[in-house]
C-alpha cells in the first residue's frame, strides 16, 4: 500500500534534476563584466560587433575572460574591477558615440547554463543597489496642449475653407469657435466633423445672443493622447536613461499616468534625476547655402553666423546660427505618408505663432533647406534638410523626401522629443547604495541559514527518521523555490528573502501536521503501514485548506502590494505551492521508498511514541470512539 | 520524545469565558492604544524623505543637527540606526518644496560638514503615493478577510468562518495595538507580515475545525463541548510544534536579519504567539457559542473523501 509506482518517482526525479539545473547558477559568484549595447534602432548588434570588441580589447591588451553575444548585446567577462574600467573606457573609445558600455556583473556560470535560460536570480534594487525612481505625468498638461492644438487646427480649417466667424478661443479644455450667422456655423460644423473626427461638436449661443460652437475631445480621443503622451514619454525617458550607461535599465508604465525607472547600479542620484529631468531642444534654422561656404568650414575656417554640423546620415551641414523656431512651437510630430507621391514623410503640427512664423519664413525660402537640429546635452545634430518646396500656411507641415518609414519614424520621435509630451515629477524615491544591498544580501542569507540549521536540528531529533525526510522534503522545497525563482527570474527583495525564511518555517507545518497524524495512528494501535497511509491522507485536507487560505494572503498582496511587498508576495506564494509539492508528494515518496518495500514492518522511526495506558482504548477515555 | 502527554481531554470549553476575556480585554487595550498613540506610520504611508547616512567614525548628533539645522527644513528627527555609525534622518512632506531635491541638499551639506558621510538609502515617498499605499493596504487587508471567510463558510460552514476571522482579526488588532503603544513604525514590510499572519494564523483555526467536523463524525454520542475540547487536545502538540518551527525562523530573522528586516520579524512574533491563543482559544468557543451543531457538518450528501472514514482503524 505505501509504494509509488515508477512514474510518481520519475516525476520526482524530473523535479528535482530540473530544480538542481536551475539553482545552480546562483551557486556561482559575479564577475565584473562589460556590456555592450545600443539606443538605436539603425545599429546592428551582430556577430561583427562581437568581432569588434574582441579585436579592440586585444589591441589595448586589456585581458578578458570570454565575450558573448545575447539578445541584448555584447557581454565580455573580466578578472577584475580595474580592468573592467579599463575595457569600459577602452571600448567606448572604440566603437564610439553609437554604443552604450556599460559596467555589470554577470554570474561566473558556465555558457551551457546561460544557453538553457538558466540564470542566477534577478535581485531587486535592495540587494543589489541602484535607484527606483516612480514619475508621475501631468495629464492634465497633456490635454492642454491638445486643446492649444486644436485650437491653432481648426482656426486654420477654417480660414482655409473661408468660413465667416468671428474668433476662436480656448475655454477650459474646449475649443470655442464664434460666429454671427447660423448658415456659417452648419458649414463650419460639417467641416470640422469632417477634419477632426476626434472632437465632439456641440452648439451653444451665450447669454449676448452671440452663436457658439463647442469642440470638446471625445473621451476615447482624450484616452489615446493620454496614452499617447506616457508612451513618448517612456520614450523619451528610455534614451535619456540609455546616456547613463546603465546595463539593465528597467522603464515601465505602471498605471494610467506613472512611469516606473529602475536604475540598478547607479549611485549617482544627483546625476540621474537631472538627465532624467533634462528637455532636449529642437531648432529649426536655415541652412547656409552660399557657394564655396560648406568646403570653406570643412576646412577649418567655418563663416561667421554659421555652425558646422553633422547630418543623421553622416553628412555635414553649415547651418545659420540665427534661430528661425524652436520645439516648443511644434505641437505634435507624426510619422505618415505623402499623399501625393505615397512616400514616407513626417507631419508636423505647430502652435498660432509657430504657423505664422513659419508661413513668412518659407514664403521667403522657398528652393532653399531649412535645418531642423536636436540640441541635446550641448550637443548639436542635424535630423533633417529638406527643401522648402512652397510656402507652407496653416502650420501644418510635411517633411518627405528619401525617408524610409523607419526613418520617419525616428524623425518624429525626436522632433516630439524636444520636450516631454507632458511634465513628469517624482511621486517617489528609493536608493540603496552598493554596500547596503550587500549587507542586506548577508543578513537575508544568514536569518534564512541559521533558520533552517536550527529547524532541521529540532525536527531531526523530535521525528527521528521521519523528521530527516521531513528536513529533506524542506531542502527540496527551498531547492525548488529558487529554481522557480531563477527560472521566472521574478525579483528577488530583502522581503522576497524574508518570505523564503518564512515560507520555510510555515511549509514544516505540512509535516508536522502529518507526522502527528502518524503518532497519533500508532498511538491508537494501527500498522505501521496503516499509519503512514492514514497519516498522509487525513493531513491532506488539512494542508490544503490551510495552504488555500495562506495562498488567499498572499495573492491579496501581490494585487495591493507595491515593490518590496510585492517581492514578499511572489516568494510567499510561490513557496506555498512549492511546499505542497515537496511536503507531500516527495516526502511520501521517500517513507515509501525506505518503507514501503517491507512487508513486515514492525516500527516506524518517528520518535517515541507515548501512550497514556497501552490497555484501555486509544484516545482519550471518554473519547467515545 | 514527545512532548505533549495529555492523558484525558482538557476541559477548555469550561473556561472558554475566562479566554474571552482575557482577549478581549487585550482587544480593548490595543484599541486604546490605538486610539491614544496611533499608528507611528513609516515613510511609506506619510510620505516624506529618509536618509541613511554612515560615518566613518560613530554618529555626532549634535554636529549633525548643527548641519542639517542650517538649512532650515524645519521640523526633523535624526536618530542612530542599527549601527553607532549610522544616522537615520526623516524629513517630513513639505508643500511646495520639491522632495526630490530635498535628500540632494542634506547630502551636500552633510558631505561638507564631515567628508565620510556616506548616503546609504534614501526613500522619498510623495503624499499621493503614501495615501495609495494606506489605501491598498488596507484594500489588501479587505480582500484577505473576505476571500478567508468565503474560503471557509464554502469548506466549513459559516460559524467557522466567522468565527475563525473574529478570532484572527483581533490578532491583528493586537500586533497594530503592540505597534501603537511601542511606537514602532509601521512601515510597508510590516504590513506583509500582518497579512502574512493573518493567513497563518487562519491554519490554526482551519486544523482544529477539521478536526471538530471529523470528531462530530466519530464521536456520535459525545456532547459539543466534548468534542470541540477532544479536537483541540489532540491537535494542541501540532499547534506548539508548527508554531515553534515557524518562530524558529522568525527569530533567525529577528536575530540575523538587521534592521530592516526587525519590525517585520516583530510584527510576526507578536501575530504567532497571539495566533496560537486566539485561532484556538478565541474562535472554539466562538463556534460553540454560535450554536454549532453536529448536523451543520455532517451532512449526508457531504464529500467524505478527505476523511477518509474507510481507513478508521
Amino acid at each position: 500500500m505505501n509504494r509509488y509506482p515508477l512514474w510518481k518517482y520519475l516525476v520526482i526525479g524530473v523535479a528535482l534534476l530540473i530544480g538542481f539545473v536551475y539553482t545552480l547558477p546562483n551557486l556561482f559568484p559575479e564577475v565584473p563584466a562589460v556590456q555592450v549595447s545600443t539606443s538605436k534602432a539603425t545599429v546592428k548588434i551582430d556577430n561583427a560587433l562581437l568581432a569588434q570588441v574582441e579585436a579592440a580589447l586585444a589591441a589595448a591588451k586589456v585581458p578578458y575572460r570570454g565575450a558573448a553575444l545575447d539578445a541584448t548585446g555584447v557581454k565580455v567577462r573580466l578578472p577584475d574591477t580595474d580592468t573592467q574600467i579599463k575595457a569600459r573606457d577602452t571600448l567606448q573609445a572604440a566603437l564610439g558615440e553609437n554604443y552604450i558600455v556599460a559596467l555589470n556583473l554577470l554570474s561566473a556560470s558556465p555558457q551551457w547554463l546561460s544557453a538553457i535560460g538558466a540564470l542566477p536570480m534577478y535581485l531587486g534594487l535592495d540587494l543589489r543597489g541602484g535607484v527606483h525612481f516612480l514619475l508621475q505625468v501631468d495629464m492634465k498638461a497633456a490635454l492642454d496642449k491638445a486643446a492649444d492644438r486644436y485650437t491653432t487646427d481648426i482656426r486654420s480649417l477654417l480660414r482655409e475653407k473661408k468660413t465667416q466667424y468671428s474668433g476662436v478661443g480656448r475655454e477650459g479644455n474646449n475649443v470655442v469657435v464664434r460666429f454671427r450667422d447660423d448658415a456659417e456655423r452648419n458649414r463650419a460644423r460639417a467641416e470640422i466633423d469632417k477634419a477632426f473626427p476626434d472632437l465632439a461638436l456641440r452648439e451653444a449661443d451665450a447669454a449676448g445672443g452671440e452663436l457658439r460652437l463647442i469642440a470638446a475631445l471625445k473621451p476615447e480621443a482624450q484616452k489615446r493622447i493620454q496614452d499617447g503622451a506616457i508612451q513618448q514619454n517612456i520614450t523619451i525617458l528610455r534614451n535619456r536613461v540609455n546616456e547613463l550607461g546603465v546595463a539593465e535599465p528597467i522603464i515601465q508604465q505602471q498605471g494610467a499616468d506613472r512611469v516606473v525607472v529602475q536604475l540598478p547600479g547607479v549611485q549617482d542620484t544627483a546625476r540621474a534625476k537631472d538627465i532624467l529631468g533634462r528637455t532636449a531642444s529642437l531648432e529649426i534654422r536655415m541652412v547656409n547655402e552660399e557657394a564655396g561656404a560648406l568646403e570653406q568650414a570643412l576646412a577649418g575656417q567655418v563663416p561667421f553666423g554659421s555652425d558646422l554640423f553633422t547630418e543623421r546620415g553622416g553628412a555635414p551641414v553649415l547651418v545659420r546660427r540665427q534661430v528661425v523656431l524652436t520645439g516648443d512651437r511644434i505641437n505634435d510630430a507624426q510619422p505618415g505618408f505623402d499623399q501625393r507621391t505615397n512616400e514616407a514623410a513626417v507631419h508636423v503640427n505647430l502652435d498660432g505663432t509657430g504657423a505664422r512664423i513659419f508661413k513668412e519664413v518659407t514664403r521667403e525660402n522657398v528652393g532653399k533647406r531649412m535645418a531642423i537640429v536636436l540640441v541635446e546635452k550641448g550637443k548639436a545634430e542635424v535630423i533633417t534638410a529638406p527643401v522648402i518646396r512652397e510656402e507652407i500656411g496653416g502650420g501644418r507641415v510635411q517633411i518627405s523626401g528619401r525617408m524610409t518609414t523607419r526613418e520617419a519614424n525616428d524623425v518624429a520621435l525626436l522632433m516630439r522629443a524636444g520636450a516631454l509630451a507632458a511634465p513628469m515629477e517624482i511621486v517617489e524615491e528609493r536608493t540603496v547604495g552598493p554596500s547596503l544591498g550587500k549587507e542586506n544580501i548577508d543578513k537575508g542569507f544568514a536569518s534564512v541559514t541559521y533558520g533552517f540549521i536550527v529547524l532541521s536540528l529540532f525536527i531531526c531529533g523530535y521525528y527521528m527518521l521521519m523528521g530527516l525526510i521531513s528536513t529533506i522534503a524542506l531542502s527540496v522545497n527551498l531547492l525548488l523555490l529558487v529554481s522557480i525563482l531563477s527560472m521566472l527570474q521574478a525579483t528577488l527583495t530583502l522581503p522576497g528573502i524574508a518570505a523564503i525564511a518564512l515560507t520555510l518555517g510555515m511549509a514544516i507545518d505540512a509535516n508536522v501536521l502529518i507526522n502527528e497524524r502518524i503518532r497519533e495512528e500508532l498511538r491508537w494501535g494501527a500498522t505501521p503501514h496503516a499509519a503512514i497511509q492514514a497519516g498522509y491522507e487525513r493531513a491532506w485536507g488539512t494542508i490544503l485548506d490551510s495552504n488555500v487560505t495562506t495562498l488567499i494572503a498572499g495573492v491579496a498582496l501581490f494585487i495591493f502590494g507595491s515593490g518590496p511587498v510585492r517581492g514578499f508576495a511572489v516568494v510567499h506564494c510561490l513557496g506555498i505551492m512549492t511546499s505542497m509539492f515537496s511536503a507531500v508528494f516527495v516526502s511520501r515518496g521517500m517513507v515509501n521508498l525506505i518503507y514501503g518495500g517491507r512487508k513486515k514492518l514492525e516500527k516506524i522511526s518517528i520518535g517515541q511514541i507515548w501512550r497514556p495506558d497501552a490497555t484501555t482504548p486509544p484516545g482519550t477515555p471518554a473519547a467515545g470512539r | 520524545m514527545e512532548f505533549f502527554r495529555f492523558k484525558r481531554d482538557i476541559p477548555f470549553m469550561r473556561y472558554a469565558l475566562v479566554f474571552n476575556v482575557i482577549s478581549g480585554v487585550t482587544f480593548v487595550l490595543a484599541v486604546f492604544f490605538l486610539a491614544t498613540r496611533g499608528l507611528n506610520l513609516g515613510v511609506d504611508f506619510r510620505g516624506g524623505t529618509v536618509i541613511e547616512v554612515t560615518y566613518a567614525h560613530p554618529v555626532d548628533f549634535n554636529r549633525l543637527r548643527g548641519a542639517i539645522d542650517k538649512l532650515a527644513l524645519g521640523e526633523y528627527s535624526a536618530q542612530s540606526f542599527g549601527a553607532s555609525d549610522t544616522a537615520l534622518i526623516r524629513l517630513p512632506l513639505k508643500e511646495g518644496v520639491s522632495s526630490a531635491k530635498l535628500s540632494e541638499q542634506v547630502m551636500t551639506t552633510l558631505k561638507a560638514d564631515d567628508p565620510s558621510a556616506t548616503q546609504q538609502r534614501v526613500e522619498f515617498v510623495g503624499p499621493q503615493v503614501g495615501r495609495e499605499l494606506f489605501e491598498n493596504g488596507a484594500l489588501a487587508l479587505l480582500l484577505v478577510s473576505a476571500g478567508i471567510v468565503g474560503y471557509l463558510a464554502m469548506r466549513f460552514e459559516w460559524r467557522f468562518a466567522v468565527a475563525a476571522i473574529i478570532a484572527n482579526l483581533h490578532d491583528i488588532v493586537i500586533i497594530l495595538g503592540f505597534f501603537a503603544l511601542f511606537q514602532w513604525e509601521f512601515s510597508l514590510p510590516v504590513l506583509a507580515a500582518i497579512l502574512a499572519v493573518l493567513g497563518y494564523s487562519v491554519n490554526e483555526s482551519v486544523v482544529v475545525a477539521d478536526r471538530i467536523r471529523e470528531n462530530f463524525r466519530k464521536m456520535r454520542k459525545a456532547s459539543v463541548t466534548h468534542v470541540i475540547d477532544n479536537a483541540i487536545t489532540s491537535t494542541m502538540s501540532r499547534t506548539i510544534i508548527t508554531h515553534g518551527s515557524t518562530q524558529l525562523m522568525v527569530t533567525s530573522m529577528l536575530l540575523f536579519g538587521g534592521e530592516t528586516l526587525h519590525y517585520f520579524a516583530l510584527a510576526l512574533t507578536i501575530g504567532i504567539l497571539f495566533g496560537i491563543y486566539s485561532s484556538v482559544l478565541v474562535m472554539a468557543p466562538l463556534v460553540m457559542w454560535m450554536g454549532v451543531s453536529r448536523e451543520d457538518l455532517v451532512k449526508p450528501e457531504k464529500k467524505a473523501g478527505l476523511e477518509g472514514e474507510k481507513i478508521v482503524p
